[in-house]
């Protein structure tokens, strides 16, 4: 039988080569970009009951996180507030406002406002709040700058290797206890004198660190993990119970 | 067939003895058989119709096929306690079959890569179907590690691939490395088999008679033309999988023999393992190609290319690796004395005496040390039904040792209260059948649509392809006659 594959199929493997390099470079690059948490969580902002604006209440009137998530430093759960929290000042504020309609029916009812859940971790991810913000890691390390949404977004992609970023350099994100909730705070704002004078330095360093300008956040971390004896947990039992 | 067939299709009985000179070479194909018959006779054990045996076993190979990878998909959905693993024993069957099957395919690779590197003409006759013999074994080995991590659909976890979890396999556990090994090893196998292939898939594709044939045949051959380009490029391609290749023998079963060796058990915590492995995986590779074999020559009518010599030299090789394998055996057994570890005493001599004591009688006794002893006898090389009979011994005593060193390693705690035994269940055993289907599946669904010998090879070493050779007095007037 004569040889019936044309002239032009010379070149079909090479063609075929090059065309399936660049389709899997492309599914790969696609996948990585679109399908990971980075893309599929970041920015995911849901309408909520009442259109909470969080720059507000924390930056214009200049309340704490923890007005209204008060169990944060003593629950593994931070708390959504309840009704009562938010009437303790709407029934004096803004009483008649239709955008807080929901908040007065709850307050009559005494059904809860149904919040829609935004950082929501998956059921087989055990994560302590208080074992965090007792322990130099703020708010807005997970939260991001929750101070200036208007709108409740999500900031990080809450993804494990996001977690283990941290849990492997902790050093890179600790900051002194009573700027957890100062989610401006930059590692500027540290007066090096007061701080070494308060948390002193890490062992093998010479320097006089008190003399400096400013510390980096690295040498804050290092400073704080070592004065606090934090051992982050790279054990998959220490989220994963 | 040849224009005058002058020698019957089969014959029986001894090579035809060297006439011309006292010391020549006993030739590697019989009766002067010519190219045209060997392409004749390899090729149209595949273009000619399937005889009836072909689908009987086929049928019966393929069903038990069918039901193992039922039971695979039970065992998937309902979960890794449809095996009869339990405390102690979590490693029975399953790493069993898998360091069983990845063995086997060690003789494939043997015969393709270090004999062609040694220049051993003989491997010519054998090296195909060895080398997809060793693809069908990996094919069968690959099946369990991949199922007994239990979620299956986690098995990906075992490739070092950038993820959303921010973790990485661990590089210093053996199974890590026993994961490269393997797919390694697959991967140079399959390329390597299949650079061979191309000549003769050129040959099919020339011969074929039906366009879809053509086509297919057409597609793999990669435009082979035979040109004495062709040949050039061919040839130090091949040389240059034959030298990849040839380390991989040696260190793909040393890997497996790790996942053993750097625990604390004893009875695993061995140094000599690697070699014991490698020389344990040759000797079982080689006793499964003759056990395939062994029939595809009858059935197929191939006494004169794979030769009673061919037989002989396979059997060597059966012999020198069983005997490394038994001084192993032995030196397992003097260190457990000369350590004057008690543990490792009471392990060996729960080997024997323990509650498995006739695996290690009737298989690693009987079947891997003293059955091919029988080899060290001419007689008994050159008599099929006995090197058949070896090979089967063989084939199940490797099975017997793997399940000693694996089950015979974890049952017998270092705490007394946590003895236990295994039992089996009619999954795990219906497993292990079940790869045999798929593995014979594959092997007769290869000499269907394959060469089973590489023709191109062969013809290499036919005498007329050397063209140093002398002319045997009076051959050209014989020829001219």
């Amino acid at each position: 039988m004569a040889n019936f594959f044309p002239r032009w199929s010379n070149w079909l493997p090479l063609k075929l080569a090059i065309c399936s390099f660049v389709i899997v470079c492309g599914l790969t690059a696609g996948t990585w970009y679109y399908v990971t948490p980075k893309y599929t969580k970041v920015g995911y902002e849901p309408i909520q009951p009442v259109p909470f604006p969080h720059d507000v209440h924390v930056t214009q009137l200049g309340m704490d996180c923890r007005y209204c998530h008060s169990f944060v430093e003593v629950g593994a759960h931070s708390n959504v507030p309840n009704t009562q929290t938010c009437m303790s000042c709407h029934q004096q504020v803004q009483k008649d406002n239709p955008k807080l309609e929901p908040v007065r029916t709850s307050w009559k009812t005494g059904e809860p406002v149904q919040w829609v859940w935004i950082h929501r971790l998956p059921d087989y991810v055990f994560y302590n709040h208080s074992a965090h913000v007792n322990r130099g890691i703020s708010c807005a390390s997970c939260h991001g700058q929750i101070n200036h949404m208007s709108v409740v977004a999500d900031a990080k992609p809450m993804s494990m290797k996001w977690c283990l970023e941290c849990h492997r350099n902790p050093e890179n994100f600790l900051r002194p206890e009573d700027q957890i909730t100062n989610l401006d705070w930059k590692p500027d704002d540290v007066n090096p004198a007061e701080f070494v004078g308060k948390y002193g330095k890490p062992a093998g360093v010479t320097e006089d660190w008190s003399k400096k300008t400013h510390l980096t956040q690295r040498e804050i971390g290092q400073t704080l993990k070592e004065r606090w004896n934090i051992q982050t947990s790279e054990n998959c039992q220490a989220c994963h119970r | 067939m040849e224009g005058a067939v002058a020698v019957p299709e089969v014959i029986e009985g001894e090579e035809l003895a060297p006439t011309e000179k006292p010391l020549t070479r006993v030739p590697l194909v019989l009766n002067r058989r010519s190219y045209g018959w060997l392409t004749e006779r390899i090729a149209g054990a595949v273009e000619n119709r399937a005889p009836r045996w072909w689908w009987v076993a086929f049928a019966v190979t393929a069903a038990i096929a069918g039901f193992g990878l039922f039971c695979l998909g039970y065992q998937i959905s309902t979960g890794v306690g449809t095996w009869g693993l339990n405390h102690p024993v979590g490693w029975a069957w399953d790493i069993t079959n898998f360091v069983f099957w990845i063995g086997i395919g060690h003789a494939g690779t043997l015969i393709s890569a270090i004999l062609y590197l040694l220049r051993q003409k003989w491997r010519t006759s054998i090296n195909r179907s060895a080398e997809a013999m060793t693809l069908f074994a990996v094919i069968c080995a690959a099946i369990f590690p991949g199922i007994h991590v239990g979620r299956v659909w986690m098995a990906w976890y075992l490739a070092p691939l950038p993820n959303n979890y921010g973790i990485w396999p661990n590089f210093r556990s053996p199974l890590m490395w026993d994961v490269f090994a393997v797919s390694t090893y697959f991967t140079v196998s399959v390329l390597f088999w299949y650079t061979g292939l191309v000549p003769d898939l050129g040959t099919l594709r020339d011969r074929a008679t039906s366009k879809i044939k053509k086509f297919l045949y057409g597609i793999f051959a990669l435009g082979w033309r035979g040109s004495n380009r062709h040949w050039r490029h061919y040839e130090m391609a091949y040389l240059l999988l034959a030298g990849i290749s040839t380390p991989l023998v040696l260190s793909v079963h040393s890997v497996v023999s790790f996942d053993f060796a750097t625990s604390i058990l004893p009875t695993w915590h061995t140094t000599i393992f690697p070699p014991y492995f490698v020389a344990g995986a040759i000797f079982g590779g080689f006793a499964m190609v003759l056990t395939l074999m062994l029939p595809a020559r009858a059935l197929f009518k191939l006494h004169d290319i794979i030769t009673l010599q061919h037989i002989d030299k396979m059997a060597k090789i059966i012999l020198l690796t069983g005997s490394i394998v038994s001084y192993a055996y032995a030196m397992e057994f003097f260190i457990a004395w000369y350590s004057g570890n008690q543990y490792e005493r009471f392990a060996f001599w729960n080997r024997v005496l323990g509650p498995y004591w006739w695996y290690w009688w009737v298989g690693m006794l009987f079947c891997n040390a003293l059955s091919p002893q029988l080899f060290w006898f001419r007689w008994c090389r050159r008599n099929v039904y006995v090197v058949y009979f070896v090979c089967m011994c063989v084939n199940a005593g490797m099975w017997f040792e793997r399940f000693i060193i694996i089950v015979g390693g974890l049952h017998r705690d270092f705490l007394p209260s946590s003895w236990g035994l295994f039992i089996p269940t009619w999954v795990d055993i219906w497993t292990f059948i079940g790869t045999h289907g798929i593995f014979l599946s594959l092997f007769l669904l290869f000499i269907r649509f394959l060469p089973m010998i590489a023709m191109s090879e062969v013809k290499t070493a036919l005498p007329e392809s050397d063209v140093h050779a002398q002319h045997p007095a009076g051959a050209m007037e014989k020829e001219h006659a």
